[in-house]
């Protein structure tokens, strides 16, 4: 099946707009993807009519363009009749909002709309989901477009069967300045599922780091997830709800009480190199590193910071992620006093974390990053900037990425984000430096790296 | 493929939900994996052959399809190390329920290991590894992994457990053989691929590894 045309779409029908309820969804959709996107777009209702001055068509089939997307909302019993009206149309594919399938007891109907799009190899999203956010070409979110917070154009695709985490996750990706590829919102995913969706995007030039939020999976659905992550070539995170434990089913093996449902998915994502992030902030930390850095690393962490104690908590951070902090050898850390300006030279500690103390200047910065850059034994580094620190002007950001560019190793920074330091925050994630809000969230930076081997 | 022998060892199990030791022992070493030499019966004279000829001292443990938690039944005697405390052995197992006769098997030792399997909804089939024993699921020590495997799994598993270096040569002891772990474990991958969804679960616990062998000393085979 060719998904194309799903995500770029020139001609879209929505079908189902209502005459009378100007916040039914298919009007949402229909107005957001007139206004601001470049798809022409056509509004279908049986009844025919005008909608904002334009016409309604009372079919798919009146439509005098071929249409690439139709969006389906309408009442679930009347799903499979349209769905079959867009495909005789000629239609290239379909996002079905429509709830009322298997999550409410239809099932039978659920396997009716699946049946009927195969059989005519057509494909479509849902039903019961927001369908596709593809920026610049088409959104499908039946959300009014002045409720959402859209994320910058990126190379991450995020893939959720819930809705509403998807729309929070692209706003947590807003508010780290991380960019999105599509999002898709697949619902019950009743014909495109995760594995279809990762072997698209496996594909999409747009999209270099691939972000899932997980409920469950059909029989052995688990298993095709994992073995198409595993050849799709590019990072794969996933983040999974209901991982507590079942709980008091009596079990006939120690094995089947062990490895229960979370214990296995856990497990097997690791062994076929999926990244699992156990929390949304994890997911967002996750994204961000990954979408910078793509070559795995052991995990031996160099850290520099202006102050002792954000190094001490660094390194407790590090240690409980299973990552080393390991001591800077004498000859390294000549090098880098050596660079150090007069009021940092005798003062800073340089065995690892290097703390090159609230008298650092910019400078001190750069020649440790570069100092670090130019070992092997380090395979990362960890910045804590703390910009209130009197030495540290808003160009450390990009000059420090500067480093990365010249040098090659990876760099994660922790800068507290408020406003007033947005500049400095910048300088790093426009130079495509990840940049986390916390120290905790840097330390996950760098374990993404680590646990992405086949990256 | 499965063998013929597996198959029938399967389905006459399928009037009791499980495979009794013996029919288990039996389906094990003919797919590959080590277990130790037994003999079953139900008559004295043949297991005190059987003793004599590998040697005391020799485990007994009783056979019955009633019996699927053997220790908690009283139907496991250990160190053997004579006729008499055979015989005994015997005269206590008879009075089990449903007792069908005494597997005697030669005494194995190691670090106790357990390696196990389970069909699971989403995923499969699953390997477990971990530190077996009566604590296994107090200390839960146990690493999973989707079947099949290949030999670079199992470094990885055995690296994943809190109790690693235990099998590295802790202290002045010899290292289990990773290489004979390791070929009893793919053994094991593909005879659950090849079982499928025909058994639910299997525990092989105690997995008795040594620097020598990796023996499955018990091993309890779930049906569907």
């Amino acid at each position: 099946m060719d998904y194309q045309k799903l995500f770029e779409p020139k001609t879209m029908a929505v079908i189902g707009v209502s005459l009378s309820n100007d916040s039914h969804p298919a009007n949402v959709v229909f107005n957001k993807n007139r206004l601001r996107y470049p798809v022409n777009t056509f509004a279908v209702n049986p009844k025919g009519g005008s909608f904002h001055r334009t016409e309604i068509f009372a079919s798919v089939a009146d439509i005098p363009e071929k249409i690439d997307l139709a969006v389906i909302a309408v009442r679930a019993d009347l799903v499979p009749g349209v769905l079959s009206e867009c495909i005789e149309a000629g239609a290239a594919g379909a996002v079905v909002i429509s709830g009322g399938f298997a999550e409410s007891g239809r099932k039978d109907l659920q396997d009716r709309i699946a049946a009927i799009a195969r059989e005519a190899d057509f494909p479509f999203v849902g039903p019961n989901c927001l369908g596709i956010y593809s920026p610049d070409h088409v959104d499908t979110f039946f959300l009014p477009s002045e409720r959402m917070v859209y994320p910058n154009a990126g190379n991450i695709a995020l893939v959720s069967q819930s809705g509403g985490v998807l729309v929070d996750q692209m706003i947590n990706l807003a508010d780290e300045g991380v960019g999105l590829s599509v999002a898709v919102s697949v619902g019950n995913k009743a014909l495109i599922d995760e594995v279809a969706l990762l072997g698209y995007l496996s594909a999409h030039p747009g999209t270099e780091v691939i972000a899932f939020y997980l409920e469950g999976f059909e029989k052995n659905g688990g298993r095709d997830f994992v073995s198409a992550a595993r050849q799709c070539g590019k990072p794969v995170i996933a983040l999974k709800s209901g991982r507590s434990p079942e709980g008091g089913r009596a079990v006939s093996s120690h094995t089947a009480s062990l490895a229960g449902d979370y214990e296995v998915f856990s497990e097997v994502l690791s062994q076929y190199g999926v990244v699992e992030a156990r929390s949304q902030f994890e997911l967002v930390s996750f994204c961000e590193s990954l979408s910078c850095y793509k070559r795995p690393i052991q995990g031996k962490v160099g850290i520099i910071t202006g102050s002792g104690g954000h190094g001490a908590l660094a390194v407790d951070l590090c240690v409980a992620h299973d990552l080393s902090v390991p001591r800077i050898s004498e000859k390294v850390q000549a090098e880098v006093r050596e660079g150090l300006s007069r009021a940092a030279q005798p003062i800073a500690a340089l065995g690892n974390p290097i703390d090159l103390t609230g008298s650092a200047v910019d400078d001190d910065f750069v020649v440790a990053a570069e100092c670090l850059s130019r070992t092997d034994e380090v395979d990362c580094i960890l910045l804590l900037v703390l910009p209130y620190s009197p030495g540290t002007t808003s160009d450390l950001g990009a000059r420090l990425s500067r480093v990365y560019l010249r040098e090659g190793k990876p760099l994660v920074a922790y800068v507290p984000h408020v406003e007033k330091y947005r500049m400095l925050i910048e300088g790093f994630e426009l130079n495509r430096i990840p940049v986390s809000p916390a120290i905790e969230g840097a330390v996950l930076m760098v374990d993404a790296m680590r646990r992405c081997q086949p990256c | 493929m499965l063998n013929q022998e597996i198959l029938e060892i399967l389905s006459r199990s399928k009037e009791w939900g499980w495979v009794l030791e013996p029919d288990a022992k039996r389906l094990l070493s003919l797919a590959g994996i080590d277990v130790p030499e037994f003999i079953c019966t139900d008559r004295l004279n043949e297991a005190v052959e059987f003793s004599e000829r590998i040697g005391y001292p020799v485990v007994a443990k009783v056979v019955s399809p009633q019996v699927v938690h053997k220790t908690e039944a009283g139907g496991v005697a250990v160190g053997i190390n004579n006729k008499v405390a055979l015989g005994e052995a015997f005269h206590r197992f008879s009075g089990i329920e449903g007792f069908r006769g005494v597997l005697v098997e030669e005494s194995v030792s190691g670090v106790e290991m357990i390696v196990g399997s389970k069909v699971d909804y989403q995923f499969g089939p699953i390997i477990l590894l971990g530190i077996g024993g009566t604590g296994v699921e107090i200390y839960k020590d146990t690493t999973l992994r989707m079947a099949p495997i290949e030999p670079k799994d199992v470094t990885s598993m055995l690296k994943s457990l809190k109790a690693h270096r235990l099998l590295e040569g802790y202290r002045g002891a010899e290292p289990i053989s990773l290489e004979k772990l390791t070929r009893n474990l793919i053994a094991f991958s593909s005879l659950i691929m090849d079982l499928g969804e025909a058994v639910t679960s299997i525990d092989l616990n105690p997995v008795f590894c040594s620097p020598t062998r990796c023996v499955a000393a018990d091993a309890r085979i779930m049906l569907e």
